[in-house]
Parts: structure tokens; C-alpha cells; sequence
């Protein structure tokens, strides 16, 4: 197996990436394609540890955190369609405002 | 060994390339199908792991349901090319040397943990495969299970009554 330090450092690198792209871009919908790329860093050093220890319940939980990221794409994209309807807009610099 | 650290190397650069391609492409289509891309490359790593049922569920959960609702909305927005320039200068310097900043430390702590981790020795044939996970999941993780399935109802609910029309 290549060692566990190699998957924790390209899991690094993806999470930074996921990390800027929420910070850098300003379509909600590449914001939350981003914030799906840091749970999928996350996810990726889940099972490399569970591989190195040789127990399942790390894939358990990427089986769990998957659901979760189900249950909030299906919710954050509702939100973000019922914004557009509103405002006609999804750049997040025009929500600067809790009224509509 | 040397194989797999290739397989490894290319493998990573791929997937650092298309996170980069995600967000860097100025149109929000391309950079759902650069994440595509980059989840089944994941799923491939997930393989190089043991990991097969996670490696599917990635491929069809992931890369399968999930995008292809991103792209679904994207188009149904017609949102390919908004919000292209930031309303601060100062938010892309900033933005960048705070992500230097989380990189560095995370490489520092890596390097600096070097040899402290277990190395993963070779493991039986029947880890990872769907009847341990399987077995595992329903017996010592039946209740976080069951949990999830009121968590999707919640978020089916809540999907529902967000985008139902106020009239």
C-alpha cells in the first residue's frame, strides 16, 4: 500500500483547492460544488485510514458523510433555485440583504 | 510497490488537475464536469484502498445523483456565467495567501508526523467487500442508519416545501 502520509497530503491539496473555491468564486452553485470537493478530501482520508488499520468503520462513516452530502445538495439547491426566483440572481455578492 | 506509487503519482496529479480545472473554468458547466472527473478518480483511489462498495456508491451516489442535480440546476438557471468578477479587489489576494496559509500547514503537520503513522500492511481478501461492510453497518452501526433515513426525509421534506411556488 502507498503510505498513508501521501493520501493525507493529496487530501490536503484538494481541501485547500475546496477551501479557495468558496472563498475565490461567487456563483453559489461552484460554491457549493466546492464545499462537495472538501467533503470528498475528507472522505478520501477516511478510507485511507480505515485501510491502514484494517477496520471497515472507516468506510461506515464515507457511507454516512455521503448521505449527508445528499441530503444537503438536495436542500442547498432548493434554497439556491427559490433565491433565483427571487432576486433573478445566484451571484452570491447580490444576497447582501435578509429582506426581499 | 514502485507500481502503485506511479499509479499513485499520476493518479493524484489528475485529480489535483481537474479540482484546479473546477476552480479556475469560468463557465459553471465545465467546472461540474471537471468534478466529475475528479470523484472518479477518487473512486479509483478508493479502489486502490479495498474500498469497492465505497468506490461504487462514489461513482453513482457522487458522481451519478448528485452532479447531474448541479448540472440540472445549472441549466435550469441558465447560471453558466455568473459571478465572474468579485465585487472587492482585496478578496482574491486575501482569499489565496489564506489558502497558502491552510496548505502549508497542513503539509507542515504531514511531513513533520513522518514515520509517527502505521505503515498498512497487507490485509485479508474479504475486507472492504460488501458483506463486511454490510455486516458491519447493520449490526454496530444499525442506529446512525436509521437516523439517515429520517435525515433524507427531512431534507425531501424541506426540498419539497422550498421549491414549491407561493401563490
Amino acid at each position: 500500500m502507498v503510505p498513508v502520509d501521501y493520501y493525507i497530503g493529496l487530501s490536503a491539496i484538494l481541501f485547500t483547492i475546496g477551501a479557495l473555491g468558496v472563498l475565490i468564486r461567487r456563483n453559489s452553485v461552484v460554491i457549493f460544488m466546492s464545499v462537495e470537493l472538501m467533503l470528498n478530501a475528507a472522505n478520501l482520508v477516511f478510507v485511507a485510514f480505515a485501510r491502514t488499520y484494517e477496520a471497515v468503520s472507516g468506510q461506515i462513516f464515507v457511507f454516512f458523510v455521503m448521505t449527508v452530502a445528499a441530503a444537503e445538495v438536495a436542500v442547498g439547491l432548493a434554497l439556491i433555485v427559490t433565491i433565483f426566483h427571487t432576486k433573478q440572481s445566484i451571484d452570491v455578492d447580490q444576497m447582501n440583504t435578509m429582506k426581499w | 510497490m514502485t507500481t502503485q506509487l506511479i499509479l499513485f503519482f499520476s493518479l493524484a496529479t489528475l485529480a489535483v488537475g481537474t479540482a484546479l480545472g473546477m476552480l479556475f473554468s469560468a463557465n459553471a458547466v465545465h467546472a461540474t464536469l471537471f468534478l466529475i472527473m475528479n470523484f472518479g478518480i477518487v473512486a479509483v483511489f478508493y479502489l486502490l484502498l479495498n474500498a469497492p462498495f465505497i468506490a461504487l456508491a462514489q461513482v453513482t451516489v457522487y458522481a451519478g445523483a448528485i452532479m447531474v442535480l448541479f448540472l440540472f440546476v445549472i441549466m435550469l438557471l441558465g447560471a453558466e456565467r455568473t459571478g465572474r468578477t468579485p465585487s472587492s479587489w482585496w478578496l482574491q489576494p486575501v482569499a489565496l495567501s489564506l489558502g497558502v496559509i491552510l496548505l502549508l500547514e497542513a503539509l507542515y503537520l504531514v511531513i513533520s508526523q513522518r514515520g509517527l503513522l502505521p505503515v498498512g500492511g497487507e490485509v485479508a481478501s474479504t475486507y472492504g467487500d460488501p458483506f463486511s461492510v454490510g455486516e458491519t453497518l447493520f449490526r454496530q452501526y444499525v442506529l446512525p442508519f436509521e437516523v439517515t433515513s429520517i435525515l433524507l426525509l427531512v431534507a425531501m421534506i424541506g426540498a419539497i416545501v422550498l421549491s414549491k411556488s407561493r401563490t
